[in-house]
């Protein structure tokens, strides 16, 4: 175990103040021993770091002490009285006493009245062995309790169970204002305050509301602060406290952030946010925080089956049989059809790992490059478009770099819902007075919130990105605000006069686009002005920015802009992508793209292609395999017929349903490994059950670049780790691979790929996570990338012209429907659909102005159906200002919904990702599902029946044996 | 493959590099493009569209860039 993070021990320190940042340091003397901190630290602080523990109670680390339960005061030589240790800072030569005679009789005071006011229930409380008030109970000595329970109290108040996850037990509450703190600077939320006065102070959630019908989003941020049983985990009530606890990392979004595993056995107890994650630094969201009860959901596929038609019953069978069959039909499909006729799909959900593992298998067993990600169908635009500009397929910065931001702006994405811990840092600098800019045709929750408020935002039209990004760019350069020094010395000359140029003309002013975008040029001017001027300036931009027609040229629009103002290579400024799943940034790392081999690099690179056939002792093919969509074309036309698909369900995700699932139908052997029966599976001919993240060991890569463990806490349910079950079927396909250990796999990541050769899992542990690149020049990392240099020598200027998306809007589809995500659903929704998370969101719903609304007649709450050049499918109707009038939007997280049976193939014109943002549609009232929803629900339920007569048969077999 | 959509596809790869100042440059951009991302089948597909159909619905940039630059285009297959 590594002497830097113990990641077993269950107990993390809590210093009572937060970390003071500061040049200069002060000398202190605390009980006679000296000590050293930086200036601006709390005597508490000061204290906790020479292992010296000042009792507390309403101080805690991860916010600004308040100074309330006077638990914590001290002696001070020199000074009157008895100041409180939180809330006084350190001075030089300061002689501090934390412990007297006098001290003691005062602690013992405040913690008796704490007591005459508090249920004396600890044997049968929740958090019995893990409450603060019973510590300071203990530590202050305190024997007796003189006041009687006769007088006023609040032993009597009800308790709040609203939320699915904790409870609010008010007649706990010791009204320290944690919580009411933590919502406010963790979280950034507001949503609890303390009302009433003096003996009547309580907290409360909105306007004396239950938490679920306040604006609470269900962090955790405030039951992980509180001292007491007032807020506590529900899996805690039930289950008791946990005794280990395993650091890994979050398994939904792609802001990774590292949890402890809190255990019983193999049992989850909960999931804790940890304080030395550097993604998240003891922060979480509701999904992380809470969602994780899918894991063990009784959906879960535990046998491995096959059958020969998707319309017979699956058959359970054993490993060795499943995988046998998955081998020979394999083998037996491309004697039939040939080398290229079969492909698998890497997860970005799964580890780097399993990713490396499924794309060596492409690649060595079946001999070709016919391997993709859904990173296809989200962020594909970004490697291209960063690569081309910058020189590497990543983003520049660290999260935590915003913190230095003086600009942000936020194109595209909505972080307060699909990327929230990342918000709540955003938010926090936002208060502290950074501006803000948005570009968003929806009036996403930054725009206005509380204490935070956008200074620009900039209404566009969808599938304008490219439109408002050369204004922007017109402005800068036309009125003379560029970073001249930057561009000579760091950017390609010849590109970046070229582009200048192009930028001038003025039908890229923001005057000639307004037409186009919508956005009134006033408002783009002054945005490009306070972007350009306005000190550090970052972007931070989603899917918003990726998922279009001109994804790429977007990007690289994104990508222009920085580097003409020289906002990159420091801290606070750079090109952020803020990427969907956990693994995206990962899965495209290790080689998961058909046309490069891990680290980016071309398969017809005959060098690099060298190093790995050495290595895997096998030809590789020199030219790019199929991408997912070139895949589904491949296949209705009979020249691709078997597929691998691991962790993604292509057929909910992936945009014009029926045409994907007419491509899966038309092909003779779809191999899914899932965790559930997913949409896909119910294509498949072999089903092999998947491991979820807490039943294997790995790595996750986070936007940021940053690689973290994924550690092991349960045995995988089904007797395998996704690796393993890669490594099974590669031998069976004639390819042996010999790993014991996911490490191993990592090792060899290194070996064969410079940006990652100084990564292993024991440096890992060394340090807790690292940023890519990690080598010889940068042994511990890479925070901030392209610092003196761009990885492509000089940064390239790319000409971006607006072109307009064929998906045009005409009389028959006169709606632009848009497409993104909720805070409380993840993606397709397999995992949080199986959660309590379904009080948050039951439905997808279409969003739309209440002007267009009322044009065609459609109430709040009443079924629309919806109808694109591609499909028609019906949802309830949400009436909202936040659209603007002409766009309407939904969600994707319900399969039954089928937002994607209504999106086009359409797709940026670089990568393939589909124009998922920009589809005409018309809406209507009517009354019934459309015909694609029922013959969904038919399909769907022969599928399910399919699967209980297997998982009967397995049950009896089982009771055989 | 459908090849409606193979025309499309080339089509909006010429669009971006015809707003390239440099002509040359963007007709070995273009087949640059094609050859590191789109797969053999498509390729091919693509070569014999412009030959029996005479590029037709491809844009003018996209034929002139094929035939300019066409050896680049073949496959170099290895064999196994
Ligand atoms: S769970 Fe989060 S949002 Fe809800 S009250 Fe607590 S800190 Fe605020
Ligand atoms: S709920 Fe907990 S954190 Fe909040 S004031 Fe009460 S005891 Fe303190
Ligand atoms: S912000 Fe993302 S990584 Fe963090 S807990 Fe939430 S879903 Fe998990
Ligand atoms: S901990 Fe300092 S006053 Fe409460």
């Amino acid at each position: 175990m590594s002497k830097y993070y113990d990641v077993l021990s269950i107990e993390e320190k809590d210093f009572g103040t937060p970390a003071h940042i500061s040049g200069s340091l002060v000398t202190l003397e605390i009980d006679g021993m000296a000590v050293t901190v930086p200036e601006g630290t709390s005597i508490m602080r000061a204290a906790a770091e020479r292992g010296v523990n000042v009792p507390k109670l309403c101080a805690t680390d991860s916010v600004e002490p308040f100074g309330s339960c006077r638990l914590c005061l001290v002696e001070i030589e020199g000074r009157k009285g008895y100041p409180a240790s939180c809330t006084t800072p350190v001075a030089p030569g300061m002689k501090v006493h934390t412990q007297s005679p006098k001290l003691q009789s005062l602690r013992k005071g405040v913690m008796e009245l704490y007591i005459s006011d508090h249920p004396l229930d600890c044997l049968t409380c929740a958090a019995n062995g893990d409450c603060e008030l019973q510590d300071m109970a203990g530590v202050t000595g305190l024997r007796e309790v003189r006041y009687g329970y006769e007088g006023e109290n609040h032993l009597n108040l009800k308790k709040d169970e609203s939320n699915p996850y904790f409870t609010f037990d008010s007649s706990k509450c010791i009204v320290c204002n944690r919580c009411v703190r933590a919502c406010a600077e963790t979280q950034g939320t507001y949503a609890l305050t303390i009302s009433g006065r003096g003996f009547d102070s309580r907290v409360s959630a909105g306007q004396d509301q239950p938490f679920m019908a306040s604006e609470c989003v269900s962090c955790g941020a405030c039951v992980q602060a509180c001292p007491t049983a007032t807020l506590q985990e529900k899996s805690v009530i039930t289950l008791g406290q946990p005794e280990h606890s395993v650091v890994t990392t979050c398994a939904y979004c792609g802001v990774g952030c590292a949890f402890k595993a809190e255990m019983k056995g193999n049992e989850v107890v909960r999931m804790v946010p940890y304080k030395n994650g550097l993604a998240n630094e003891g922060h979480s969201c509701v999904k992380g925080r809470f969602a994780w009860g899918y894991a063990t959901h009784k959906d879960r596929i535990l046998n491995p089956m096959i059958r020969r038609r998707i319309t017979d019953p699956w058959q359970a069978v054993s490993w060795d049989e499943a995988l046998t069959y998955a081998a020979s039909e394999f083998k037996r499909i491309q004697q039939k059809y040939g080398r290229d006729s079969i492909g698998g799909i890497v997860s970005s959900r799964c580890t780097n790992e399993e990713g490396y593992l499924v794309q060596k298998m492409v690649r060595a067993a079946f001999g070709n490059n016919n391997v993709d990600t859904c990173a296809r169908v989200c962020h594909s635009p970004t490697g291209y478009g960063l690569k081309q500009t910058l020189g590497e397929s990543a983003g520049t910065q660290t999260f935590k770099s915003v913190a230095h931001s003086d600009v942000i702006m936020v194109i595209g994405a909505n972080p307060t819902d699909a990327h929230p811990v990342f918000a709540s840092r955003m938010k926090k600098r936002l208060r502290e007075g950074a501006k803000l800019i948005v570009i968003d045709p929806r009036h996403t929750d930054l725009v206005r919130s509380p204490h935070v408020e956008a200074d620009f935002h900039l209404p566009l039209k969808p599938g304008t990105n490219v439109a408002i990004l050369s204004a922007l760019a017109h402005v800068i350069v036309t009125e003379g605000l560029l970073a001249n020094e930057f561009i000579a010395e760091r950017c390609e000359d010849k590109a970046f006069r070229q582009w200048r140029d192009f930028v001038a003309h003025p039908e890229n002013s923001p005057e000639a686009m307004q037409e186009t975008t919508g956005v009134s040029a006033e408002l783009v001017r002054g945005a490009a002005r306070l972007y350009a001027t306005g000190g550090n300036a970052a972007i931070y931009y989603g899917l918003g920015v990726t998922e279009h027609a001109q994804g790429s040229t977007a990007v690289m629009a994104i990508a222009n802009l920085a580097m003409a103002t020289g906002n990159i290579g420091r801290e606070g400024v750079g090109v952020n992508p803020l990427r969907g799943q956990n693994n995206v940034q990962g899965s495209c790392d290790i080689g998961s793209f058909p046309h490069e081999l891990p680290g980016y690099r071309h398969v017809s690179d005959s060098a690099t292609r060298d190093l790995f056939e050495q290595a895997w002792g096998v030809n590789i093919q020199p030219e790019p395999g199929l991408r997912i969509p070139n895949m589904f074309d491949a296949a209705l036309d009979g020249s691709f017929m078997g597929l691998y698909c691991q962790g993604e369900d292509i057929v909910q995700s992936d945009p014009n349903t029926q045409h994907v699932a007419a491509a899966l139908s038309a092909m003779e052997c779809i191999v899914v490994q899932d965790i559930f029966l997913n949409e896909t599976a119910m294509y498949a001919h072999v089903l092999l059950p998947g491991s979820s993240f807490l039943e294997k060991d790995g790595t996750f890569t986070n936007a940021e670049r940053r690689i973290s463990r994924v550690r092991k806490v349960m045995p995988p349910k089904a007797g395998f780790a996704d690796w393993e079950v890669t490594v099974e079927l590669a031998r069976r396909l004639g390819y042996p691979m010999n790993y014991t250990h996911p490490s191993e796999i990592m090792d060899e990541i290194a070996l064969l790929t410079p940006t990652f050769r100084g990564v292993s899992y024991a440096k890992l542990d060394q340090l807790g996570s690292i940023q890519w690149p990690c080598n010889d020049e940068a042994p511990q990392g890479t925070p901030i990338m392209h610092v003196d240099e761009f990885v492509r020598g000089k940064g390239k200027f790319i000409i971006t012209q607006y072109v307009a998306t064929d998906e045009k809007i005409t009389r028959k589809f006169p709606l632009i429907l848009t497409t993104g995500r909720v805070l409380s659903q993840y993606n397709v929704g397999a995992q949080t659909r199986r959660t309590e998370n379904n009080q948050w969101h039951e439905q997808d719903l279409l969003e739309i102005h209440p002007h267009d609304a009322e044009e065609r007649g459609i109430s709040d709450g009443g079924w629309v159906n919806i109808q694109s050049r591609s499909g028609e499918t019906v949802l309830r109707a949400k009436l909202t200002e936040r659209m603007q009038p002409g766009v309407v939007y939904t969600t994707f997280h319900f399969p039954e919904s089928g937002a994607n049976v209504i999106t086009t193939e359409n797709s940026d014109w670089a990568t393939n990702c589909p124009e998922y943002k920009v589809t005409a549609v018309q809406v209507m009232p009517v009354h019934e599902p459309s015909e694609w929803q029922k013959q969904y629900t038919r399909f769907n339920r022969v599928q399910h029946e399919l699967l209980s007569r297997a998982s009967q048969t397995a049950a009896t077999d089982h009771l055989s044996s | 493959m459908d090849m409606n959509n193979l025309v499309h596809m080339a089509n909006k790869i010429g669009v971006f590099f015809e707003a390239m100042p440099d002509h040359n440059d963007a007709l070995r951009d273009i087949v640059d493009h094609l050859h590191k991302f789109w797969e053999p089948r498509m390729r091919r597909q693509l070569l014999a569209y412009l030959d029996s159909e005479n590029g037709k619905d491809l844009l003018p940039i996209v034929v002139e860039a094929i035939h300019t630059h066409r050896n680049q285009l073949s496959q170099k297959n290895q064999s196994i």
